[in-house]
């Protein structure tokens, strides 16, 4: 079979094969309008659901208020929660009422002013307040209870300048965080949805094309043809470029003018990551469809390694810093880590060259492996 | 009739293991994920990089930076000497905060004025930046605490006491690392559902089911065995996992865990194999699963309160079968609960599981080309 190929000298690629092999792939795209709605429909879907819908910041958290011995200081303290955005107060009679709705999470807390609370208040000071959290999501009762400790001290703050007796605190915190002053959640988890759905598309688009042609057949109608490995590959891979572009570009404008992400670094930049980004994930799934042989099997492949490795491993949401050792260098073979540092670094704080060209290089390195690794299954299958 | 089911039951189980390729899919990710998520997915901060600028020659800056230094959640990158370093160990990623100590912090804690701690925090991951804060008010409080009895001064007249339930240290993988069960039967189940009739339609074998004297009841039945069993062995051996690699508490009874899972896959079937069942092509089968995949992990309260989102999404994810499994899994593992206290994240997941599976059904036929 092989002999038949007449071989161009130095294996140049022709513009007239290759324009032939972007035209076919394109009108199986536009015939078959799951690809269509795969790098337009599904970015648009998933940003405005999880852009409205994923948020950390938590408000109005259910807290019951049980007073054992309602007087003028307990009234005080517990007004603190109810001016407080964070909370919605529910008050509650006594504790096995309330110990009674946190089993069955109709609250997320307690507050339990006992009966000697104001008369230890007023004569021996250090008066217990009790604070019961749901510590079952770890991370929301740490937040709830910095909130508690929040209203907490403007309370003592404002008990003691009316008692006359100012606090004295040795030492207070003044911080500032750059990039995200008004420290919105979405402004970080925005652009790491970004990384992740890109993710998706451009194993999603590709997985396919390959094994497909081999299920039907038309791959060795392809290879009887004059036509080369490397046209063969770049008639698939410039297509589902273009399509994973325009859908990269709808989600850069659906970030920026709908949840109002600021975008601090340059347009070039934001750019030509992204490209490089998205001819990674496109090598992934042409590989994973290589590599599978069947359409069943590179489906399979595409839902297992791409999201919950893009989710959970790329620091969109869990630190990287913080995990350990061993699962850290893990994640260097997640590509979707090093465009969620890139994006995460360009939208909040701009062109920092040093994180924006070592993530390129490590995306250069993957989708290299990526395309000599396909190149040698290639050539061994045709063999 | 139950021949039949059996028979197309074990014809499923030949297409999804014959293949190599398709066992090692279905097997060796879910072992290997819960392993490698279960050590990644946490919100608890360790080792975080901070450097310090300390201007202050006195001994209260020190007692109070040997806190940061002792603390297991920091780790010191650097110190400098000048306020132009700051801004490039946090912009390149050096270090997640830098402290600050103005040279009379300790003059101003020894006249009793409030001394100034200013912490600058890299905002690019906020969540991080917030968490790490929150270390940095507790080790302050602490400081606070001590300075406050060793100088003599007031106690303040209130203090909170907090203990937190189910989970007492607080430990974010307890939380998490349950979740990872429901994640990945989730994942599994999809994956060996959604594409099971789209590859038949494609291959015309579906054509030719339709036709035998199997009802499309049989059928479903039969599709969905398979599904039923991968996805109980798995998630017996997550949870297996859990209890013996990392230790997390199974404090409920596990006759509620497994009604949970048996009604959890129904739905999570039945919604698999209505993808696969509206797809005519497999490549329309994988997008459907993603697209159903994708944002029920993300409006499940998996790693984002759902509490958090707002009321219209907070609707959607009702439809969401992982929604009610993650409270199951949770208060099961972490809280003990029982059978009553469920019965409210039962139903919904069993009436999903029903209403696709029936969905299934009538598209077996209806969508003949």
């Amino acid at each position: 079979m092989k002999r038949r190929r007449p071989r161009a000298p130095g294996g140049g690629i022709s513009m007239m094969r290759l324009k032939g092999l972007v035209k076919k792939e394109s009108y199986q795209i536009i015939r078959d309008p799951s690809s269509i709605g795969i790098a337009f429909v599904l970015p648009v879907v998933l940003l405005f659901i999880f852009g409205y819908g994923v948020s950390l910041d938590a408000q109005h958290v259910p807290m019951a208020m049980v007073i054992d011995k309602p007087d003028q200081a307990t009234y005080d303290f517990v007004s603190g929660f109810g001016q407080s955005e964070y909370f919605s107060p529910v008050i509650m009679n006594n504790i096995q009422e309330a110990e009674e709705a946190l089993i069955q999470r109709r609250i997320d807390g307690i507050v339990w002013l006992r009966g000697n609370f104001g008369r230890a208040l007023l004569s021996t000071g250090n008066a217990p307040i009790g604070v019961i959290v749901n510590g079952v999501d770890a991370n929301q009762a740490r937040i709830t209870i910095g909130y508690v400790t929040g209203v907490w001290i403007k309370w003592l703050g404002r008990f003691s300048m009316e008692k006359g007796r100012p606090l004295d605190i040795p030492a207070k915190v003044d911080y500032r965080i750059w990039f995200n002053a008004a420290v919105r959640s979405r402004n970080f988890l925005v652009p790491g949805l970004i990384a992740v759905i890109m993710t998706l598309i451009g194993a999603m688009l590709t997985a396919m094309v390959i094994a497909r042609e081999w299920e039907r057949g038309t791959m060795e109608a392809l290879i009887v043809s004059p036509v080369k490995i490397q046209e063969i590959l770049l008639g698939k891979v410039i297509p589902y470029f273009v399509l994973g572009m325009g859908g990269m570009a709808l989600s850069v404008a659906m970030a920026i003018f709908i949840f109002h992400v600021p975008l601090r670094g340059s347009f070039l930049a934001l750019t030509g990551g992204s490209a490089l980004f998205m001819l990674t994930a496109i090598f992934m799934g042409l590989l994973i469809s290589q590599a599978a042989g069947s359409q069943f099997v590179a489906g399979q492949i595409a839902i297992v390694v791409t999201f919950l490795p893009a989710f959970m491993l790329s620091g969109f949401v869990f630190d990287i810093g913080s995990m350990p050792r061993a699962i850290q260098w893990l994640t260097h073979l997640v590509a979707a880590r090093y465009f969620v540092s890139i994006l995460q670094s360009i939208f909040l704080a701009g062109d920092i060259w040093p994180i924006f060209f070592s993530n390129c290089l490590w995306l250069v390195v993957m989708g290299t492996v990526f395309i000599l690794i396909i190149r040698r299954k290639a050539k061994k299958r045709l063999e | 009739m139950l021949q039949r089911i059996f028979a197309l039951m074990l014809k499923e189980f030949l297409a999804i293991l014959k293949d190599k390729k398709s066992r090692m899919v279905l097997i060796l990710p879910p072992v290997a994920q819960i392993i490698v998520f279960g050590y990644a997915a946490s919100f608890d901060l360790n080792n975080v990089p901070y450097a310090v600028y300390n201007e202050d020659p006195g001994e209260a800056s020190r007692e109070l930076l040997a806190r940061f230094a002792g603390s297991r959640t920091f780790k010191l990158y650097t110190s400098i000497d000048n306020d132009t370093q700051i801004a490039p160990l946090i912009n390149l990623g050096k270090v997640l905060m830098v402290i600050h100590l103005g040279p009379t912090f300790s003059r101003d804690l020894h006249r009793g004025k409030t001394g100034t701690i200013q912490v600058i925090l890299d905002g690019r991951n906020s969540n991080t930046a917030l968490i790490g804060l929150n270390y940095v008010h507790s080790i302050v409080a602490d400081f606070n605490e001590q300075w406050a009895i060793s100088h003599g001064h007031r106690v303040p007249p209130a203090r909170l006491m907090v203990r937190s339930w189910f989970n007492e240290t607080l430990n974010s993988h307890w939380f998490i690392i349950p979740g990872i069960v429901a994640l990945l039967t989730l994942v599994v189940t999809i994956e060996v559902t959604s594409l099971s009739v789209a590859k038949e339609r494609e291959a015309g074998t579906f054509d030719q089911l339709l036709v035998t004297p199997m009802t499309p009841v049989e059928i479903l039945i039969g599709k969905s065995l398979p599904g039923f069993i991968i996805g109980t062995l798995e998630a017996t051996f997550i949870i297996l996992v859990i209890v013996t690699w990392f230790h997390i508490p199974l404090r409920g009874s596990i006759l509620a865990l497994y009604f949970g899972l048996f009604t959890f896959l129904l739905s999570a079937i039945g919604i698999g194999l209505m993808i696969s069942a509206f797809s005519v092509t497999q490549q329309q089968g994988l997008m459907g699963a993603f697209l159903f995949l994708v944002p029920s992990v993300i409006l499940s309260g998996f790693a984002t309160p759902i509490a958090n989102m707002p009321k219209f999404v907070q609707d959607i994810t009702y439809l969401n079968p992982l929604r009610y499994f993650l409270i199951v899994v949770r208060s099961i593992f972490l809280q003990g609960a029982s059978f009553d206290l469920l019965w409210s994240q039962y139903w919904p997941m069993a009436l999903i599981g029903i209403v696709s599976l029936a969905a299934a059904g009538l598209l077996f036929r209806g969508r003949m080309y």
